[in-house]
Parts: structure tokens; C-alpha cells; sequence
């Protein structure tokens, strides 16, 4: 691959000072009840030819509404651009009406979206979309439409071109369909591509290949790349320059050396100091020796049947997990790592007996049935799970006291006011404030929420929390202190933690001991120090490569490009996955063979 | 996709048999014996015992059952008691009318329920989405039987430009006097349906317009009249084709009233008769008739999905 051997670092394609597209006082708003309220404030910048240039922010910052006023597709008629001007070269693009402006979007600036799983029609064919993207602007015949097509499906690099054609998007993968959204945005050619946090949906391993196809495209065609995303490793990587953003304004703008080595604003300090980075995690850190066992898995599967045929005969398995076995010391955090559909949620589900599982699973001293859904009720106490998205865990229709208050009641303990007081406890614990306790769930912010649902978790002292990407939701700010208060709190009540995570640099900063897990099965686990600083296994390498480095002076090493897709879990019956066999390197250290 | 079909195909067999279980079931849970009811109320015990046995009540059910199903199965459905004629002759072409009404009424309810709703949700919040939905609301509240005779009062009686009753002129003709005598009725039938659809396919237009790909599409330089009638009504019209399905099912058993109220020669009418009349064998046909198209549609409707939603054939 001579294209892995090039230069990595963006800064280092010195771009031609020609500016493609400026922003002067762009000041974007809502109209709301009480009149006009603005959502981006008197930005300005530009963008020359070749020229990578990332907004980063958090959510809310304004940057995807930047984005949208730029393509003329901010949503109508609530918001619009209320002041100042986009110019792409000598056009106006503020000034022109919806059908003039038709013809430059998608052909002179183009974009691609956050969630490839969504922004693509389930109806339609790729080859439909793609034919579609060229046939709104060019008038070519039918053969040379195809043969473009074909062309930039062959750019973004994807396998059996011809084949995809015909294929839904259901019948893709995350990654395919992101570089699919890439063909069909760079089909024609465009002077200016807005990529709206095009990795953030994607595994590490996914984002790092699709971050090198963006790249390399850059550098072929010469387009100018607006980078929006939160992800500091990601900017380092990829940009020339930045621009920091919050509550709409600009806080500071900067070549991406200048801002990564001496950030000159306080919120772009604070920022990128919360940015989870490999390496530093575990510095005050001795975990003790572990004695007791809260939670036990021994050669734990679950499979889900498929059927399939008149009679719904079971015809395949997913082999969701795979002869797992791992012991989860009190007081320890031991966390899970792997891509989707690795297996690591359903270990979750299964240890709190949401799913049949085969195999032996021991939770404070004491077996859960098999079946299911019929866990004892003090198994429930003693483990406790803390979800992903804090909003869709959370009754909107009750009070936050309640909802803390909740497992209380539902395990009959206390009277009304004791468990009043161990409610207002709990807010304190988590930083919140008692004036809080009666308000709903729809008044705090994404962290707040996170804090309720870690009270709510710790209502009912229990040995073990489960943790299901409780963080990744999370701007990286308010995770770094969520990760703080998890901390904290596992020191002082001697709680153990199960950690599931996609996110390698967010795991080493916070567990003692780590699994990664690939296609069900555990691959290799050991202390954290022996998994990120000794890695063994060829796919732990991998996902420890393909972390993106906040440090725009890191030279990535060439990269074995990894092969293809991910297998799928999904096998005939009679036709299991062989078990892995783990062999110990080093106390503690284990690889598969 | 002709998998999927066969796989459809063999779902309906079982939903067919319960179907003849509950007809077969309705003859004898009814009060009073058929023999009974023939002979009237003077006949002696012994001739009621005979023609229950010439009639075979007095074999055990699932015999009863199985021969009566044999018959079905060959187009033999009996004689109506009251005409006195074959019955499976008089339901199809007693059938044939209903199903003009009801392809009249849910032309009239797709063209404009369908339209209106495309219509409302492309300028939503407009003065034409408010006038609309209002009428729409008015439409759905609106009973067939009040609207019906509103309908005659007003453009039969008043205006006289349509007729009021009837498929035909008294003396036969056309098809274009057959178009004529079905505007009222099948716009009468049709204007619930057409009311529903409006508000279904706004909604659904609406849901999919904030969709991720229609901002995709958007995106592309696609013009916004095929990002409305590509895009967002291919993946509208699933929830469409649903409420499409169901309002069939209310088409069909709501021309009972509008073929009562205009006189329509159609199955409803027919129905009203014959349980006024007691007419057992007559009403069974007719059940069974509706209700065997009412399951076929459904089909119609479940590969009508499985056409516009790829993503229903593998499944």
C-alpha cells in the first residue's frame, strides 16, 4: 500500500493559500417565544484549497449548526442566518435562493453526517443514492453515470464495488455505509467537504481506516475539509487548523500546534485537559491483592437462535459470547474493551440475569439461575447498572428523588424518611444539590443525569456496579469528572465495578485489570498495565494503535492496514466458533493461543 | 421475495380454516334449529326429528362440519330459504357491485386522503395544512349514514345533478350512467377513509421528512420536489399502505349502511336482508365471501410492504 507510507501528519500538506470558502460574522438563530435567540454569534473564518480545518467544541457549542448554515439546510423556518455572510469563492451563498443554491450543494461543497446508519434511505439501493448524487447536477448518459459511480465506490475503497450496487443499506456495516456517504460525497469532485463528526458512531478501528481514506482523498483532490467533532485525538490527527467553539462563539482559532502546545484560553486548557489520554492512566493507583470474589464467570455462553424456513426451524446461532470466564475482585474495576457486537453488553445483561446464559455465574457468593429473568431479589441489590444514554434510563415522567428513592421502595427499605435522607445523600455524594431532588429528568443537563443514575445505582449499597458505556455519551469535560466521581466513590464505599467500554484510552485511565473480548470470546486480559503496556495479542495491538493521539506532533508508525471486516457471530447450527485457549504470559496475563 | 410470498401464502391456510369455524359455528349457535324455523312453530316433533336427520343437524359436529366444509370447498353454498336460488350466483353478482363501491370509495379516499395529507405536510403550518386537518377532523367525525343523506338532500333532491339510488336507470345502461349513480355513494363511503389517510399520511410525511437520509438527500443537490416524492413518500407510504389495509376492511363492511342508505344492489344490502329474513345460508356465504377477501388483502397489503421496504423480504 504505497498510500500507508505517506507522510501522516495533515500539517504537513502545505496548502496552497487559495480560500475556497469564508465565513464573515455569521450569526445563526432561533426564533423562539421571547424573540430571536442566537445559536452562533459574529463567527468568521475561511478555508483555503487543500487546507483541513476542525471546529471542535462540545455539544451545544454550535458547530453542527455552523455546518448546516453553510450546505442552507438549517432546519425551517424556526432557524435561520440573521447576520453576516458565507462566500464560496466569488458566491454568495447566503443571498441565493433555495433553487440556485440547489446546484451548488452536493457538487461545490458537500457533506457527510455523523450517523451513517441513519443517513442513508432504506429503500433505496447504494447504487440508486449514488446514481441520484451525480444525476442532480450532471447530465450524463446512463453508462458513464455507472461507470462514476463504480468510480467512486472504487475511491472510498470498498469491497466487490459491483455488488454493493445493488445491495439496501441494511445489508451493510457501519463502516461500509460511512464510506459510502464518502463516495457519494466526494463523487463530484467537491471544492469543500463538511465532515460532521464522521468517525464518532464508528468502532476505533473503523475510524481510524476511514480517517486515513479521508485523508488520502484530501490529498488527491485537493478538497478543502471542515472537521467538526469533539474528539481532540481526532483534530490532532487530522487538522491544519482550529477552531474552538462554545456557546456559539468562537473561544479561539489557531494552527493546530499552536493550540495543542499553548492553548490560550481557559476553556481550550480545560478542554484539553479532560481529554482521556493512553498512557497516563493509573498514576496514584496500587489495586490491593484481591481476596474476595464479588462476582465469578465461569465459561459463561449465550447463543440466540435464528429461525428461519416455514416452521421457524432454529437454523443458525449467534454466538454472542463464547466460553467467557473472569473473576471480578471486591473493591476492584475490571473492565471489558471491544468493538461492537464483541459480546460485551450481553456479559452485562447476563450478570443481572436479563439473559439465559449457559455456564456458571457466582454474584456475591450466590448462583444465578440459568433461565433468566428469575434472579433472586437480593442478587439485584447487591448489583446495580449504570446505562449508556442517562436520558432513555431515566422516567421522564417522574422526579429525580423519586427515581433515586425508587429502589428503595421497591426492596421495602427504610421508612419514607429515612429513605428521604439516604435520597438527599446521595444527590450530595454525586454533586448535586438538594433544591434538585424534585425536579424532572428533562431539566438537567447529559452529566447531571449520569450523576442521578449513579445515585439511583448506589441507593441499595451494592457490591458490584455495572457500568455499560456509561461515559460515551458524555462530552469529554463532564466524562473526566464522571469518571472522577466513579472513582471516588469506588474508593470510598469499597464498590467493584464491571466497566464496559469502546474506548481504550477512557479504560486505561480508569480500571485495575482488562478484558478485550473479540467475537464473544476474551482474547487476552490482564492488569492494566500488562495489556496496555505489554500487549500480546495481535487485535489489542490493533485497537491500542487505532486510538487516536491528542498530540499533533505524534508520528503514527506505518500501519499493517487490518483485512476487511469484522466475522460475523452468526454460524449454522452444529457449527460452533472453537473456544480460544488462553495461555498465561505473565501472572495474570492471559493471551489467546 | 417469492418465498417471502409462499411463506405468506401458507400463513393464510390456517387463518381460512378458523374463518370456516366461526361460520360453520354461526348457523349452529344461533337460537333455534333451521328445522325448526322451516317447519314454523305448528309442526309436530316427529317431522321436526325428520328433516333434522334429511338435513344431517343430527350428526355429530365435526361431521357436520367436514361435509359442510366439502361443500364449500366445491362452490356448493346452498340455497337461500328465502329466494330460493343457488346462493354462490346471487353473492358474486351481488359481490361484484360492492366491490365497484369500494374500489370508487378508496380511489376517492387514496386520491384525495393521500394528496391532502403529501399537500398539508410539505406546507405545514400554512393556512391550507389548518383548513385541511380541520376538514379532515370534521370527515373522520362525520357518521356515513348522516353524510349520506346530507349528500342526497343536497345533490340529488336540491341541485339534481346526480342520482340518488341505484347502480343503473331503471331502463339498464352504460357505463357511464354506472359512474354517475356511483359518485355519491362511493364519495359517501369513501370520505372517513379519505379523512384518516389525509391525517396518517401527513403525520407519516412529516416523521420522515425530519429523517437523517431526507437531510441526506437535501444534501446531495437533490431537488425538493423528488426529496418529497421519492424519498419521504416511498418511506411515508409504509404507514400508508397500513391504514390503506385497514380502512379495506372498514370500506367493506361499511358499504352495509351506504348500500342500505342509496340502494346499492351490493353484497351489504343483501346481508341486511337476508338476517332480517333469517336466510342462514345466504348470510353464511356472504360472511365468508367478506371476510376470505378481507384475508387476501391483507396479503395484498403484507407484499405491498415487502415491495417498498427492502428490508421486510429477508425477515
Amino acid at each position: 500500500m504505497k498510500l500507508a507510507e505517506k507522510e501522516i501528519s495533515g500539517a504537513a500538506l502545505a496548502p496552497e493559500r487559495k480560500e475556497v470558502l469564508s465565513v464573515q460574522d455569521l450569526t445563526v438563530s432561533v426564533r423562539s417565544a421571547n424573540g430571536l435567540t442566537p445559536l452562533v454569534s459574529n463567527l468568521s473564518f475561511s478555508i483555503s484549497k487543500g487546507e483541513t480545518l476542525a471546529i471542535a467544541g462540545e455539544s451545544g457549542s454550535g458547530k453542527s449548526i455552523t455546518s448546516l448554515a453553510i450546505m442552507g439546510l438549517l432546519p425551517p423556518p424556526a432557524v435561520r442566518v440573521t447576520g453576516g455572510k458565507i462566500n464560496l469563492g466569488e458566491v454568495e451563498l447566503t443571498k441565493l435562493p433555495e433553487a440556485e443554491m440547489q446546484r451548488y450543494r452536493g457538487d461545490r461543497i458537500a457533506m457527510i453526517f455523523q450517523e451513517p446508519m441513519t443517513s442513508l434511505n432504506p429503500i433505496m439501493t447504494i447504487g440508486q443514492q449514488l446514481t441520484e448524487a451525480l444525476e442532480a447536477h450532471e447530465d450524463l448518459p446512463r453508462k458513464e453515470v455507472q461507470a462514476r459511480v463504480l468510480e467512486a465506490l472504487r475511491a472510498v475503497r470498498i469491497s466487490e464495488p459491483e455488488r454493493r450496487l445493488r445491495q439496501y443499506p441494511h445489508e451493510l456495516s457501519g463502516g461500509m455505509r460511512q464510506r459510502v456517504m464518502i463516495a457519494m460525497a466526494i463523487a463530484l469532485k467537491p471544492d469543500v467537504l463538511i465532515a460532521d463528526e464522521p468517525t464518532t458512531a464508528l468502532d476505533v478501528t473503523v475510524q481510524r481506516e476511514v480517517l486515513n481514506l479521508l485523508r488520502d482523498l484530501q490529498a488527491e483532490l485537493g478538497t478543502a475539509i471542515i472537521l467538526i467533532t469533539h474528539d481532540m485525538g481526532v483534530v490532532a490527527e487530522m487538522a491544519d487548523r482550529v477552531i474552538v467553539m462554545q456557546s456559539g462563539r468562537m473561544v479561539e482559532e489557531g494552527s493546530v500546534d499552536g493550540i495543542f502546545r499553548a492553548p490560550g484560553r481557559r476553556y481550550t486548557q480545560d478542554l484539553l485537559a479532560a481529554v482521556p489520554r493512553m498512557g497516563k492512566g493509573g498514576h496514584k493507583r496500587q489495586s490491593k491483592p484481591a481476596e474476595d470474589f464479588v462476582a465469578c464467570i465461569d465459561d459463561l455462553s449465550v447463543r440466540f437462535d435464528i429461525r428461519s424456513g416455514l416452521f421457524g426451524r432454529v437454523s443458525h446461532h449467534v454466538h454472542a459470547v463464547h466460553h467467557v470466564s473472569f473473576d471480578i475482585a471486591a473493591g476492584e474495576t475490571f473492565a471489558i474493551v471491544g468493538e461492537s457486537g464483541c459480546g460485551k453488553s450481553t456479559v452485562a445483561k447476563t450478570m443481572v440475569g436479563l439473559v439465559p446464559f449457559q455456564g456458571d455465574i457466582d454474584i456475591a457468593g450466590c448462583a444465578l439461575g440459568r433461565e433468566g429473568r428469575d434472579a433472586p431479589k437480593s442478587l439485584r441489590r447487591d448489583v446495580q447498572m449504570i446505562f449508556q444514554d442517562p436520558m432513555a434510563s431515566l422516567d421522564p415522567r417522574m422526579k429525580v428523588g423519586d427515581l433515586v428513592a425508587e429502589p428503595l421502595v421497591i426492596h421495602g427499605i427504610g421508612s419514607a424518611q429515612e429513605r428521604a435522607e439516604r435520597v438527599r445523600y446521595l444527590f450530595n455524594r454525586v454533586g448535586l444539590s438538594d433544591d434538585q431532588i424534585d425536579r424532572y429528568p428533562h431539566e438537567f443537563s447529559g452529566g447531571q443525569r449520569q450523576r442521578i443514575c449513579i445515585a439511583r445505582s448506589l441507593a441499595l449499597q451494592p457490591k458490584l456496579i455495572i457500568a455499560d458505556e456509561s461515559v460515551s455519551a458524555l462530552d469529554v469535560t463532564v466524562q473526566a469528572r464522571v469518571l472522577d466521581l466513579l472513582q471516588a466513590l469506588k474508593e470510598e464505599f469499597g464498590i467493584a465495578f464491571l466497566f464496559i467500554s469502546h474506548d481504550m484510552a477512557v479504560v486505561e485511565n480508569i480500571a485495575d485489570r482488562v478484558a478485550v473480548m473479540y467475537l464473544g470470546q476474551i482474547v487476552e486480559t490482564g492488569s492494566r498495565a500488562q495489556v496496555f503496556g505489554a500487549p500480546q495479542h495481535p487485535y489489542t495491538r490493533r485497537l491500542i494503535e487505532a486510538v487516536p493521539v491528542p498530540d499533533p506532533s505524534f508520528k503514527r508508525p506505518v500501519e499493517v492496514r487490518p483485512s476487511g471486516e469484522v466475522p460475523s457471530p452468526m454460524r449454522a447450527v452444529g457449527d460452533a466458533p472453537k473456544a480460544v485457549k488462553l495461555r498465561e504470559v505473565s501472572a495474570g496475563h492471559l493471551v489467546a493461543q | 421475495m417469492r418465498k417471502y410470498l409462499f411463506r405468506r401464502l401458507a400463513q393464510t391456510i390456517p387463518v381460512l380454516f378458523g374463518i370456516s369455524i366461526l361460520v360453520f359455528a354461526m348457523l349452529h349457535l344461533a337460537p333455534g334449529d333451521p328445522a325448526d324455523m322451516l317447519l314454523g312453530s305448528e309442526a309436530t316433533a316427529e317431522s321436526v326429528e325428520k328433516l333434522r336427520h334429511d338435513m344431517g343437524l343430527d350428526r355429530p359436529l365435526a361431521v357436520q362440519y367436514v361435509s359442510w366444509a366439502g361443500r364449500m370447498l366445491q362452490g356448493d353454498m346452498g340455497r337461500s330459504t328465502v329466494l330460493n336460488r343457488q346462493v354462490l350466483p346471487e353473492i358474486i353478482k351481488r359481490f361484484k357491485a360492492t366491490l365497484i363501491l369500494t374500489a370508487g370509495a378508496l380511489t376517492f379516499a387514496v386520491v384525495f386522503g393521500v394528496g391532502i395529507g403529501i399537500l398539508a405536510a410539505t406546507y405545514q403550518h400554512s393556512v391550507f395544512d389548518s383548513v385541511a386537518m380541520l376538514i379532515a377532523l370534521a370527515g373522520v367525525s362525520m357518521p356515513i349514514f348522516f353524510t349520506g343523506i346530507a349528500a342526497i338532500l343536497i345533490f340529488a333532491m336540491d341541485l339534481r345533478w346526480l342520482p340518488s339510488s341505484g347502480m343503473y336507470p331503471a331502463a339498464g345502461g352504460d357505463i357511464f350512467d354506472l359512474l354517475r349513480h356511483l359518485v355519491l355513494p362511493a364519495v359517501t363511503l369513501g370520505a372517513v377513509s379519505a379523512a384518516i389517510l389525509a391525517r396518517m399520511t401527513r403525520s407519516a410525511m412529516l416523521e420522515v421528512i425530519r429523517q437523517d437520509y431526507v437531510r441526506t438527500a437535501r444534501a446531495k443537490g437533490v431537488g425538493e420536489r423528488r426529496v418529497i416524492w421519492v424519498h419521504a413518500l416511498r418511506n411515508a407510504s409504509i404507514t400508508v399502505v397500513t391504514v390503506l389495509g385497514m380502512q379495506f376492511g372498514y370500506l367493506l363492511g361499511g358499504s352495509v349502511i351506504t348500500e342500505t342508505v342509496f340502494s346499492w344492489p351490493g353484497v351489504g344490502q343483501m346481508m341486511v336482508r337476508a338476517i332480517q329474513a333469517r336466510d342462514y345460508p345466504m348470510v353464511q356465504g356472504a360472511v365468508l365471501l367478506v371476510a376470505t377477501s378481507f384475508v387476501f388483502v391483507n396479503l395484498a397489503v403484507d407484499m405491498l410492504y415487502a415491495w417498498l421496504d427492502p428490508r421486510i423480504r429477508y425477515s
